[in-house]
């Protein structure tokens, strides 16, 4: 485990909770406004109900990101599930295979700054999304 | 965790905590709607002031309350979304169409009373 990573396994709706709560602490602790850290809060909050209703289980893991004069945070979604197998599709609003609202991720994508996505049928998905301090 | 439903006349108030999960919310829209139709409701206020992250899966909870809730017959307003998580809210693309909100618990009482008022 890397200095400074916070990692929380997703199992249960429970942890939807624990991780988006660990993700606004962390906001809170590096001087993110209120509203970033809703916005984190609530990026973590849909990747880890993803996670739970695509995958079953993975792991979400927070961390302190700098670049040249500035901070902010990454968060990697991770899970071994059945991935995705139209990413393009995925991105488009109103798009579920789960009966959910099928605004997740190109959601989450409009509430960070950051957004990338590695997924393959049968490989699991990765999405790691970053958000800057204003 | 358990959310609280007070019972104020016709009314029906539940107060929503920030830490709800899943679990908790579909409880919930059970407990209410069944809490309605015992007490023959006429309106409930969902307080969310507390909450600091409305999801995909909240915002369709409340909206699915408020649907079952007019099915009988009865009014739901929600009440207390905060600031940033109307904002969050509105960069997710999560709408509560249909379903009345207003500033706080006062407001909500307000708006039912002037609009049972209008239907006496």
């Amino acid at each position: 485990m890397r200095a400074g990573e916070i990692r929380v396994a997703i199992n249960s709706d429970q942890d939807i909770v624990t991780a988006r709560q660990k993700g606004r602490a962390l906001a809170i602790e590096l001087g993110f406004s209120t509203g970033d850290a809703t916005l984190v809060a609530t990026a973590i909050s849909e990747l880890a109900r993803n996670i739970v209703s695509y995958a079953r289980k993975g792991q979400i893991a927070l961390k302190t990101v700098h670049a040249s004069n500035r901070q902010g945070i990454s968060i990697v979604a991770s899970d071994s599930g059945p991935g995705i197998r139209d990413i393009h599709q995925a991105m488009r609003d109103g798009f579920s295979t789960s009966g959910s609202l099928g605004l997740g991720l190109p959601g989450v994508r409009r509430l960070m700054d950051e957004f990338e996505i590695v997924s393959e049928p049968g490989g699991g998905t990765i999405v790691t999304v970053k958000k800057w301090k204003q | 965790m358990e959310v609280p439903i007070l019972k104020q006349g016709a009314v029906l108030i539940a107060t929503f905590q920030a830490a709800l999960s899943d679990a908790d919310l579909n409880h919930l829209r059970m407990g209410l709607v069944q809490q309605v139709v015992k007490f023959r409701s006429r309106a409930v206020i969902v307080d969310v002031t507390a909450m600091d992250v409305m999801d995909s899966f909240a915002s369709r909870t409340l909206r699915e309350i408020a649907h079952m809730i007019r099915l009988r017959g009865a009014e739901t307003v929600i009440v207390g979304i905060q600031p940033e998580v109307a904002f969050a809210m509105v960069q997710l693309g999560l709408t509560l169409e249909g379903v009345a909100t207003a500033l706080d618990l006062e407001e909500g009482l307000a708006y039912l009373t002037q609009k049972f008022k209008n239907t006496d």
